[in-house]
């Protein structure tokens, strides 16, 4: 049997930055997974961007609940594709990238579980990125516009998982 | 030392005899998340069927890239048994509104978008987990997280599910009746071992 569920990269952040990268994404996989882990105190939600394309090509249908009710969000022809963690800290997140390299467009599956102990969010979201290009580079920014920092310890793992 | 080569010779005296080629070598860990069928859709067929399943896992992991050419919504069944043996509850989320909806007494499990179906250009995609699928004393439990987005429409779902007999699940029935599965389709099944 081959390993199927391969680390290709990851970051710790030392010291405060806008962004996190994994560029040069080998096609040898099936899928792939993101583990992040938002640093304490993250000023504004979490983006990524494939490929660094800043065309209006994301959109998402989100299903979310924050100790109170359960809701259901979207959002389309943006520039980023969204995922909320703006409670700031505790919260990590997994993105799976299906089909990653292959030439349909890019559909991927995200969950967030964020709890600080009286607020909190759990969220499962399906993401689009209307392109047919092979990922090779997923882009995480702090905010929208990238100009804001994720905090120290921010940490982001990349796997590769293929199948049979 | 890892043994790599032995040769007859008389300079090989006094040596310890091992009965096992793995002295010396590291010992061999086994992939605890192993690969152990895919499938791609055929544009002729609605129907992907994982079968001769090994009991050897502690739980089983299909992940699916799925287009069709009618939009209908997929399903699972075990061991062949289209018998409504099957009961299912989903928590969906359409963009707009967050809704919960189930169904007993089914012939199948419904995977992915459970309401609106699969689409023709822009995959659903998803997790679906099969606990304790080699049990020969329980129920059958899934776990299904799927989905999927048209800029515009589109929505997610987390679904559970049981198959209602205790038999070791060692096939897999993946289908979309009166739809075929795209060429663009990819279903794998993975095994999930424990310690």
């Amino acid at each position: 049997m081959p390993a199927t569920y391969e680390p290709i990269a990851t970051t710790t952040l030392g010291s405060a930055a806008t962004a996190i990268n994994f560029s040069s994404i080998p096609a040898t996989y099936t899928d792939l997974r993101v583990i992040f882990r938002n640093g304490d105190s993250q000023p504004s939600n979490t983006h990524f961007r494939l490929n660094t394309d800043s065309g209006s090509n994301y959109s998402f249908t989100s299903l979310n609940g924050n100790g109170t009710s359960a809701t259901s969000d979207r959002n389309t022809n943006s520039t980023t594709l969204e995922i909320n963690t703006s409670n700031g800290s505790n919260a990590f997140l997994t993105l799976d990238f299906f089909n990653y390299a292959g030439s349909t467009f890019k559909t991927s599956l995200i969950t967030l579980s964020n709890d600080s102990n009286g607020t909190g969010y759990v969220i499962r979201q399906v993401g689009l990125w209307r392109s047919t290009a092979a990922i090779t580079s997923i882009n995480f920014r702090c905010g929208g516009a990238g100009t804001l920092n994720f905090p120290i310890g921010t940490t982001a793992t990349l796997y590769g998982i293929l199948k049979a | 030392m890892a043994v790599t080569k032995i040769k007859t010779t008389s300079s090989f005296t006094n040596l310890t005899k091992y009965d096992s080629f793995l002295a010396g070598n590291a010992a061999y860990s086994p992939a605890a998340f192993e690969s152990i069928a895919s499938a791609t859709g055929t544009g002729s067929s609605g129907t992907i069927t994982f079968s001769s399943i090994p009991s050897t896992y502690t739980s089983l992991q299909i992940r699916y890239n799925a287009i069709t050419t009618a939009g209908q919504f997929m399903r699972i069944q075990f061991n062949s048994d289209t018998g409504t043996n099957y009961a299912r509850h989903s928590l969906r989320g359409n963009g707009t509104t967050a809704s919960a909806t189930g169904n007993i007494t089914t012939a199948f499990i419904a995977i992915g978008d459970t309401a609106n179906g699969t689409n023709t250009t822009y995959a659903t995609v998803g997790v679906t987990d099969i606990q304790d699928y080699a049990s020969t004393t329980r129920n059958k439990t899934v776990r299904d997280f799927g989905g999927m987005d048209n800029n515009g429409g589109g929505a997610v779902c987390l679904s559970s599910g049981v198959w209602l007999n205790t038999s070791a699940i060692t096939s897999i029935t993946f289908f979309i009746p009166t739809d075929n599965f795209t060429t663009s389709t990819t279903v794998s099944l993975y095994g999930i071992k424990g310690a």
